[in-house]
């Protein structure tokens, strides 16, 4: 039989077997790691029109959560504050700042401030802040350590499967209805007594104030 | 290639042992090399021009209307309710049932040694191959948004999402795609010596290419023909329980669910019998045609279209007790739901599709008891037609008859096809006719070295064995 292929071809299965694995290995690497929101949302930190920090705000001076965002105990939306409230400190704190010269005009005309969202979930997505908030999910479960941020950023993926993850779960994240704003809080100090006290608590309240476990699609996706 | 006859003397066996030979006329292995290599060397010959073209203009056609569909939505096709399942699935269901043919005669019929499917195994394997293809298509495309088609294997993501594995429709993506996979291997499998026979006989350095390098460097050492050997045994054995199990699945979709006319157990062995029925309705239709045009009526003899006639008329005979014993049990069940829906088939809106699945798949497959009929390759190649019309109408009354009849009657309802259902169903044809004519025109249509095997020469001992034997 005459050569059609030269000999180095012999080795070609073996290469195609090798290579393939590796680029088998090396796509699914790539999708798993590039192009879930864990990549694609955390770290999203667009520039704001005013240099709010939550970090001085919340962290130095105390502030709770709910003095701004006032409407997320009864609201399916958690608002963003007025220029109205910034002024009820700002027309006598740092009140001639260049730095909130923006706040102050809104304040005057009415236009609001563009903010800029930094957490959003799909349309089809129905997500109730007053539900969540009523039930023990304290804001850091999705939100993170906005208290710690001078900038707002996405810091938890907000995919499908880590909604699930807490609603196939809800114990596990649950705590104290009057804990929910403090973003810092924890049972314990000790990590390992603070993971079984949290089991042990836990399944208490998800008990007590009949938390269900919603994983039909109805749920969210109405 | 000559055409004489070859008159060799032969001493004649006792007549208990005497068998009509599978291959006629005492065929040399050279000519059945020639002969069956022919078809894909040397220019096009017109007939092909003729059925390709039309095939391609169908083809384009299956894909405007897909285009069509997916840019516009399902609702193009005629399913609303309350027949959410219209056509698509219909298609889905016959092309799928056509594909069993192909694996029941590489299998089946290799395990139990029928050596008369060596001469219609690769053709029947690619019309299998083929026909699951048009078959996906409608499963694939009814979901609506065909883009998240993906989320029907189990890949983690994350979204969270898992299969739902308790349905059977699920179980029919597993069964489809394992099928053609396993399909596939054994076709090409059956078809590397043959395509090392093409690389030898190619003149041109790309065909030379080409067939060399799927044939992977066969060279018909003694280890090479074990090593073969081996494989296709196994992939024969992996292949046996997939032709029960994927009509079986099939029917699970129906039979799984509370409707009244799906809900019965008979669905899995009648599904199957059926499917054969088609699939070699099917076969008789392309190889009627194919024999003559191919000039291989020394190959595919009237013995092996009388054989196929005998298993259309058994696996036939088997669906007509199914659609009696449906009926029987409609009424014995006492259940006046399943009592309705049988009434319904025969006398309500569509009792032509019934009527029409019963003429043509319980009396037509009848013919087949008499020889002459057997004989006569016009009358089996216009009943091979109507087999599969039968049956196409058989899943009709299965799919929309059952579901136009809701358990609430304000939930009544007449299906209608919509211009794109009918567009789609020719396109698929298209599809599959022109998948067709490119395998013949390119692969050797019938298993060569396995038609050699089965000839009397391939014998040790039979005189024409030795210095005659041809290119084997």
């Amino acid at each position: 039989m005459s050569a059609i292929f030269p000999k180095w071809t012999n080795r070609l299965p073996l290469m195609i077997l090798i290579g393939g694995g590796l680029t088998a290995s090396a796509v699914t690497a790539g999708v798993w790691y590039y192009f879930t929101p864990k990549y694609t949302r955390v770290g999203y930190q667009p520039l704001q029109p005013v240099s709010f920090s939550h970090a001085t705000h919340v962290d130095q001076l105390g502030m709770d959560c709910r003095y701004c965002h006032s409407a997320v105990e009864e609201s399916w939306f958690s608002n963003i504050p007025a220029a109205s409230t910034c002024m009820n400190c700002h027309n006598q704190v740092l009140k001639d700042d260049p730095r909130l010269a923006l706040v102050r005009e809104s304040a005057a005309t009415g236009k609001p401030i563009p903010w800029v969202q930094v957490h959003k979930v799909p349309d089809y997505v129905y997500f109730n802040h007053a539900v969540h908030v009523n039930r023990g999910i304290s804001c850091v479960e999705c939100h993170g350590q906005i208290d710690k941020m001078e900038e707002v950023y996405h810091a938890k993926p907000l995919s499908m499967s880590f909604c699930l993850d807490c609603h196939r779960d809800p114990a596990s994240k649950i705590r104290p209805l009057d804990k929910i704003t403090d973003l810092n809080w924890q049972w314990s100090d000790d990590p390992r007594v603070a993971v079984q006290t949290q089991q042990a608590k836990g399944r208490e309240m998800v008990e007590h104030w009949r938390v269900e476990s919603l994983q039909n699609c109805s749920a969210c996706h109405r | 290639m000559a055409e004489a006859v070859t008159q060799i003397k032969v001493p004649v066996p006792p007549p208990e042992l005497q068998r009509v030979p599978l291959v006629q006329n005492n065929r040399s292995f050279g000519w059945i090399s020639d002969r069956v290599s022919a078809i894909t060397e040397g220019k096009a010959p017109k007939w092909w021009w003729a059925a390709f073209i039309p095939s391609f203009g169908f083809m384009c056609l299956l894909g405007a209307m897909l285009i069509y569909q997916i840019t516009t939505g399902v609702a193009v096709w005629g399913n609303h309710h309350p027949t959410m399942w219209g056509w698509d699935i219909i298609n889905f269901v016959w092309w799928i049932g056509i594909g069993h043919a192909g694996t029941l005669i590489s299998a089946i019929l290799f395990l139990l040694r029928q050596r008369w499917r060596t001469a219609v195994n690769r053709a029947a394997e690619a019309m299998t191959i083929f026909a699951v293809m048009c078959a996906g298509i409608f499963p694939a495309m009814h979901v609506g948004r065909v883009w998240f088609d993906w989320w029907l294997f189990p890949i983690p993501t994350s979204n969270a999402l898992w299969p739902q594995f308790r349905s059977p429709l699920m179980w029919d993506v597993f069964a489809v795609s394992t099928y053609f996979t396993v399909s596939v291997l054994f076709w090409y499998t059956g078809l590397v010596p043959d395509l090392a026979t093409m690389r030898d006989r190619a003149k041109t350095k790309i065909k030379q290419f080409i067939y060399g390098l799927f044939a992977l460097g066969w060279t018909g050492s003694n280890r090479n023909w074990s090593n073969y050997e081996k494989a296709y045994l196994i992939l024969a054995g992996l292949s046996t329980p997939l032709v029960l199990s994927v009509h079986s699945i099939v029917s699970l979709d129906f039979a799984v669910s509370q409707l009244p006319g799906w809900h019965t157990t008979i669905f899995p062995p009648y599904f199957v019998a059926g499917a054969i029925f088609s699939g070699f309705g099917m076969v008789l239709t392309l190889l009627i045609p194919l024999r003559s045009m191919c000039k291989l009526e020394d190959i595919i003899t009237m013995r092996h279209i009388d054989v196929m006639c005998k298993v259309t008329l058994a696996t036939g005979s088997i669906v007509g007790y199914a659609y009696i014993m449906e009926l029987f049990i409609a009424w014995y069940s006492g259940s006046l739901f399943e009592r309705f829906a049988f009434i319904n088939r025969a006398m309500g809106p569509y009792w032509w599709g019934y009527w029409l699945m019963f003429c043509c798949n319980v009396f037509v497959p009848q013919l087949f008891w008499f020889k002459k009929i057997r004989n006569h390759l016009a009358i089996v190649f216009i009943l091979s037609i109507l087999v599969n019309v039968g049956m196409w109408f058989e899943r009709f009354v299965i799919v929309v008859i059952s579901l136009h009849r809701e358990f609430l009657p304000s939930n009544w309802g007449y299906f209608a096809p919509t211009w794109v259902d009918i567009c789609t169903f020719l396109g698929t044809f298209g599809l599959f006719f022109t998948m067709f004519l490119l395998f013949m025109r390119f692969l050797p249509m019938i298993a060569v070295s396995e038609v050699k095997g089965v000839t009397p020469q391939a014998d040790p001992h039979h005189p024409l064995a030795k210095g005659n034997g041809g290119n084997h």
